[in-house]
């Protein structure tokens, strides 16, 4: 397939994503973007939804902070795609709808439950990692615990948290890709079918596209990051990881379950 | 699925020692490029943001992406585990680069004069006295590197790549849960392996972090 040397490949892709016609249709590539990223998205709010009010809370508290560590780490080591082809084979002949239904509820789940724990762990560590003096003073001030949480803790825990999220995003975007494997659409319907079809230039194309998509959405996530985080607490934050001393454990893993 | 693991057993053996074999190869290769590139980001400032930067681009594209790309810059075939085994030493090095250079930038400066008070060379320092400390934060690493390549290798059988991973997708065409679950199992357990002889290397190299704990 690939044999015929790098320089015919690439004149190969930008052939077929300069073809108009793949860019039509039910099965054109903006129809394939469109399904990705409504795959992403919902599995993604899910994702907060439940993981956000929980991080706040364990970490505000400081209870079970060793059972979600535990849990996030041993996650991390399950193989998506077999955790992903286990629900679909497990839950698909239960479900009876119409279309898609039957893939897109069990690959939403395991979407679900792969971004969780990044938001999971970087949202308590955020919030415990927040400086005991500013919290002081903000119970000094007379502020109640859920004034704290919401109004000292949550901003100052933003960067963690929007970096959680934005591996979770990523590991999503990746894993949505493979869900195409088991007959969903999305982008990863290019790299299947060109597969099918020993199609390669198809198949780069739709690897091409995935990796812009997700370089794309993590620069989005990075804008609203920079929107959404006050100043002073990012110029904190900015010095604290220059010196190398912000790089804890979960900061780190949670950069790392994002390359599925 | 004791019955079915015996019934395959020459396959997945041979599936188990070709995933161990992709997964673990990269993580080596991946450690011995980063510390050269690691050492280079800490000693020239300059370079770690762009370092770091570039690392961190590399680390946003999705494995399936990189196996399916890599053929055609390689001019290796779609199947060839070469791509598995490249693409996974990318991530390993994009993870490792700024852990290295952190782990460096970690080692207090009066420890670094007090070598070099003693007459160390600038690598014989770097070799036996900064790199030392620096291998609880590099081993740290180098764990979430080894299991989260287990796990993108059975990305690969996606693409035909004989791995653990055939196990899903034959569990898939078959629609039979048993061989997706032993699939699940038995990476899991590579994982934990990796992640033991990490944890045990690391205790190994660091005899003194075991001293202060017994005190």
């Amino acid at each position: 397939m690939a044999a015929g040397g790098a320089r015919l490949v690439i004149g190969d892709v930008a052939a077929w994503l300069t073809t108009a016609a793949h860019w039509q249709g039910e099965e054109g590539i903006p129809t394939r973007l469109l399904e990705h990223l409504q795959y992403s998205v919902i599995a993604l709010v899910i994702a907060t939804l439940v993981a956000l009010p929980l991080g706040l809370l364990i970490g505000h508290t400081g209870k079970g902070t060793a059972v979600v560590a535990g849990i996030a780490n041993s996650l991390r080591a399950l193989p998506t795609i077999g955790l992903l082809i286990f629900f679909v084979v497990l839950i698909s002949p239960h479900v009876r709808g119409k279309g898609d239904a039957a893939y897109l509820i069990p690959s939403e789940i395991v979407l679900v439950l792969l971004a969780i724990p990044s938001i999971l762990s970087n949202t308590y560590a955020g919030v415990q990692n927040v400086d005991p003096a500013a919290r002081d003073a903000a119970s000094g001030m007379g502020m109640t615990g859920g004034q704290v949480l919401l109004h000292v803790e949550l901003p100052c825990a933003l960067p963690l948290i929007m970096s959680g999220i934005r591996s979770a995003t990523l590991q999503v975007v990746a894993t949505a890709t493979i869900a195409a494997y088991v007959s969903l659409g999305g982008i990863g319907r290019l790299v299947f079918d060109g597969q099918n079809q020993q199609d390669y230039a198809q198949m780069a194309s739709g690897a091409l596209l995935v990796a812009v998509l997700a370089v794309l959405v993590d620069l989005v996530l990075a804008l609203l990051q920079r929107g959404i985080v006050s100043r002073g607490i990012s110029r904190r934050y900015a010095v604290t990881t220059a010196t190398g001393e912000a790089h804890t454990a979960d900061a780190l893993g949670g950069r790392i379950t994002e390359a599925a | 699925m004791l019955d079915y693991a015996r019934a395959n057993q020459d396959d997945i053996l041979r599936w188990l020692g070709y995933h161990a074999w992709l997964s673990a190869l990269p993580v080596v290769l991946g450690l011995l490029i980063s510390l050269p590139l690691g050492w280079l980001a800490n000693r020239n400032r300059w370079l770690y943001a762009p370092l770091v930067s570039i690392a961190g681009l590399l680390y946003t594209v999705p494995s399936i992406a990189l196996f399916v790309i890599l053929p055609g810059i390689l001019g290796t075939k779609v199947l060839d585990p070469v791509n598995v085994a490249v693409a996974l030493t990318i991530y390993t090095v994009a993870l490792l680069v700024r852990v290295v250079a952190d782990g460096l930038a970690a080692v207090p400066d009066d420890v670094a004069a007090a070598a070099t008070a003693m007459g160390f060379g600038r690598f014989q320092r770097l070799v036996s006295v900064e790199l030392p400390i620096a291998v609880p934060v590099i081993a740290a690493g180098l764990r979430v590197a080894a299991v989260s390549n287990v796990s993108l290798v059975a990305v690969a059988a996606t693409i035909g790549v004989p791995e653990l991973g055939q196990l899903f997708t034959s569990g898939f065409q078959l629609s039979y849960v048993t061989p997706i679950l032993l699939g699940i199992i038995l990476c899991v357990a590579l994982a934990l392996v990796f992640d033991t002889v990490i944890v045990l290397t690391t205790r190994a190299l660091t005899p003194w972090r075991r001293a202060v704990r017994a005190s």
